[in-house]
């Protein structure tokens, strides 16, 4: 597992119903495109976050599949429509197996 | 032997050919990526917005919005890199605009392509050119 993964997620409070929110998405990683070689010329194998989902009330928003050309620090940003109060979850997986979860609350009214 | 105006003609396209060879290697593996995610169903230009910057300074983090309405899915891709596979985005029922924006690799300058696949199972794409400084892909 890669050290020091932080989900970082932007998610308005409070929305009317049926609005349209901005949702912004942050994990720090390290990415590691597998391109790179070390001191000595030897390849650094590739550690990447290779996919990306953000659900709400297990309804899917959006499903990013990402390659190595995605950016140290993956960043999302993209629009969710909220037709009720509930729970947004976010899940980074890693290429080691290991997967990153982040929940937010919005309410309604 | 004498040259006719014809043969000069001819000869002229033959050497312009081979100057448009050396890139077809990455041109390739750009159409087997696209062909691989629409299936080899033809391909529409326009309908797609890809938000990216006209010269990037560092190609290790390049800001890049794609939008397209009504798309199910959209796929990135960056024609000049070592892999030309960015992304793709998939869009869900709760998504209120088929768009997403990222921060992408760019090896060197390059066209940006994106494919988008439409909810009538039809295929549009679009593509931008961005003028990288420095390299993003280690080496």
């Amino acid at each position: 597992m890669a050290s020091g993964v932080k989900p970082r997620v932007k998610v308005p409070k409070s929305a009317s119903a049926g609005e349209a929110i901005t949702i912004k998405t942050l994990i720090s990683h390290p990415m590691e495109s597998g391109q790179r070689k070390d001191g000595d010329g030897n390849p650094i194998p590739r550690s990447i976050i290779n996919h990306f989902t953000c659900t709400f009330n297990g309804e899917t928003v959006i499903d990013v599949k990402m390659e190595p050309a995605i950016s140290t620090n993956p960043y999302f940003e993209f629009e969710a429509t909220v037709p009720e109060s509930g729970t947004f979850e976010f899940t980074w997986q890693d290429d080691d197996g290991s997967t990153y979860t982040e929940t937010k609350e919005i309410t309604v009214g | 032997m004498t040259l006719s105006r014809r043969d000069t003609l001819f000869l002229g396209a033959g050497a312009a050919l081979a100057a448009a060879l050396p890139m077809p290697a990455m041109a390739d593996a750009v159409a087997d990526a696209i062909s691989a995610f629409t299936g080899g169903a033809d391909v529409a230009e326009g309908g797609v917005t890809i938000d990216a910057p006209e010269i990037a300074e560092n190609g290790n983090t390049v800001p890049v919005g794609v939008s397209a309405e009504g798309a199910e899915s959209i796929m990135v891709l960056a024609t000049g890199n070592p892999t030309p596979a960015v992304a793709t985005f998939t869009f869900g029922a709760l998504a209120a605009s088929q768009s997403g924006s990222t921060r992408i690799r760019l090896a060197k300058t390059q066209d940006v392509i994106a494919v988008a696949k439409m909810a009538d199972g039809s295929f549009k794409q679009a593509s931008a050119t961005v003028k990288v400084t420095i390299g993003g892909c280690g080496g």
